[in-house]
């Protein structure tokens, strides 16, 4: 099947001035909020269990399910929006956020009111400063026309929306250390269970939930959930926004119908790998995920197919890398992040980044013995499974499947004196 | 939730009025004030450039929480400057996905022009130059920086040169390039 981009979440990417409430407005922006109003909030988690709908942040939960876990009847609850986008490869709710802010909001109030929430707060990451600063915008044109605030659009119903701006913590992705960002603490992870549904921020039931997860409800809101989950398959219903970057013609997010697109076809849409040069790996769902090689390119992208390989879509990232790449530095990158990241909670994780960072540039250098390497992949193994969030696993993830798939290429770099990678490229050059 | 007691105000303020009106309008948008930390935090950094330690105790009396408090999250958070940098920031990614379409070059180039090693501040005080950076979820647009709070994607030679006119000649907000901030 050639290469095609189904606009669902993206339809009115490109619309003329769609970033302002007017621009919104013409193309129908706010009139789902109202059919939701309309509804009732038992009627839109219906429409939301019907389409399929999993959360798009990378755990791929449920969403309807997510705010079923809420208890009955008890209240103040609270819904966030985890806008701290950080995982290395992905910007697709950056685009939502720069390009349909409004949706997001929309999205925001219809899941506020389906799961009676009294306030709504937009967690933005801090390096997205002039994303947050367009959302505080949006939020004062939402107040300054009755959709946000004490009455919203006349429904009786009212839910605070509120902007809130990270400070540099990729950990604060995770929906509990947000958490306990958002209440003004260090972002650190809290013990599940209780989960957040049963006691949240403040200690109250919340739903935190993806932007790109919310953007989808105006969509299944207006068209229903049935259409929304035909979209895709039955095991990967809807559409996705992936984002392709790296050694690719054109980088950028591409909504694709889930199940049915390959990475094949995600990687056309993007313009295939550069000029004069073939594919070596590629990284699906972002820096945490397992890497996958040119054998993978038929895969379609579905939750399963996927997971089978060893990987995952996670947040919907695909970084693509031709022959020149190393894969033992983009590891050693990758775990830098995870060590600079890591928020010193959990012995695995604190001390397990650092040693692994400190053989991953003794192994990228050239300098590392083959004992060392085998050390490196004892430590990862003392990681995995063993950290308080999933941060810590997956600072091993990446550099285990690099090293599972290429075994040739760190273990030539045991001794080398310097990359043999970057070597036999200058040779050829 | 208890709240510690307030600290002493200290000797000299730092806060303008304006930065402590900001962050008495943050506390009053949430459940509990104590979630105006971070907003408060941003507010100081905004009107001093940084977040000095001398700081803490008026935001924490500010807050109605322990200047220890403060000081505990404003040291979690890696955009919380605890030292003065140049006048304007330069964050360039090196990330997978910057580094696989030639970050390090980009760093090495301002390096250059800047006179400054990664992570050191020009000697005029106007930029400070830094590389170790969370992925700046600019990967369509890679290599990417950002130039303060504006992003700069697609770097060549020449769009760091303008960056690097555009800074010395004052006009730095004027970011070129596509992904530039409003």
């Amino acid at each position: 099947m050639a290469a095609r981009e189904l606009r669902a979440l993206t339809r009115y990417r490109g619309e003329p001035a769609v970033t302002t409430l007017a621009g919104y407005r013409r193309v129908g922006g706010y009139q789902h909020l109202r059919k939701a109003l309309a509804m009732g909030p038992e009627a839109i988690t219906a429409e939301v269990k019907a389409s399929g709908l999993r959360g798009r942040g990378g755990a791929a939960f449920p969403t309807a399910s997510k705010w079923g876990f809420l208890p009955v009847g008890v209240f103040p609850r609270y819904l966030c929006v985890n806008a701290d986008e950080s995982e290395p490869g992905c910007f697709k709710d950056r685009v939502l956020m720069e390009e349909l802010p409004h949706q997001l909001l929309e999205g925001t109030l219809i899941a506020a009111f389906a799961i009676q929430a009294s306030h709504a707060f937009i967690y933005v990451r801090g390096e997205y400063r002039a994303q947050r600063e367009l959302l505080e915008r949006c939020v004062a044109e939402a107040y300054a026309n009755g959709l946000a605030g004490g009455d919203v659009c006349g429904s009786g119903w009212g839910c605070e929306l509120i902007v809130h701006g990270g400070a540099g913590a990729y950990i604060c992705g995770e929906e509990t250390a947000l958490l306990d960002s958002l209440e003004g603490l260090r972002g650190q992870p809290r013990l599940r269970p209780p989960f957040p549904a049963v006691r949240g921020l403040y200690g109250q039931p919340t739903v935190v939930n993806n932007v790109e997860t919310l953007a989808n409800l105006p969509y299944i809101v207006e068209r229903g959930g049935a259409a929304y989950a035909a979209l895709g398959t039955e095991a990967s219903p809807g559409t996705r926004l992936f984002c392709v970057s790296g050694h690719v013609g054109r980088p950028g997010t591409f909504e694709v119908p889930m199940g049915t697109t390959s990475f094949r076809d995600l990687l056309e849409l993007a313009g295939g790998v550069r000029a004069g040069h073939q594919l070596k790996a590629m990284q699906p769902g972002g820096g945490s995920m397992q890497v996958l090689g040119p054998q993978h390119l038929d895969l379609p992208l579905d939750f399963k197919a996927v997971a089978d390989a060893g990987s995952s879509l996670g947040a919907g990232a695909l970084v693509v890398m031709d022959e020149t790449t190393c894969l033992v530095e983009v590891s050693m990158r990758l775990v830098d992040f995870y060590q600079h990241e890591s928020c010193g909670k959990c012995v695995p994780c604190r001390e397990g980044t650092y040693f692994e960072s400190q053989l991953m540039h003794r192994l990228e250098a050239g300098l590392a013995s083959a004992d060392e390497l085998r050390t490196l992949a004892d430590i990862c193994a003392h990681m995995d499974g063993r950290c308080f969030c999933p941060l810590g696993d997956t600072a091993t993830w990446f550099v285990m499947s690099a090293y599972r798939m290429f075994p040739d290429e760190f273990q030539a770099h045991c001794g080398a004196g310097r990359c043999p990678v970057r070597a036999g490229a200058e040779a050829a050059a | 939730m208890a709240e510690a007691a307030g600290p002493r105000p200290p000797a000299a303020a730092l806060l303008s009025q304006a930065t402590l009106d900001t962050i008495r309008t943050a506390r009053q948008r949430y459940p509990s004030p104590r979630s105006a930390a971070l907003p408060a935090l941003w507010a100081v950094q905004d009107q001093l450039g940084h977040v000095p330690p001398d700081a803490m105790a008026e935001v924490a009396a500010a807050l109605g929480i322990g200047a220890a408090e403060v000081e505990a999250v404003s040291t979690f958070y890696a955009m919380y400057f605890r030292r003065p940098l140049g006048r304007h920031f330069v964050q360039v990614c090196t990330n997978v996905s910057c580094a696989l379409r030639g970050a390090d070059s980009v760093v090495r180039h301002l390096e250059g022009r800047l006179g400054i090693a990664d992570g050191g501040t020009s000697a005029d005080g106007l930029v400070t130059l830094e590389s170790t950076v969370e992925c700046l979820g600019a990967c369509g647009g890679a290599p990417a920086l950002q130039v303060d709070r504006y992003s700069v994607e697609d770097c060549t030679p020449d769009i760091l040169d303008a960056i690097v006119h555009r800074l010395r000649a004052g006009t730095a907000t004027a970011a070129p390039g596509p992904g530039a901030g409003p």
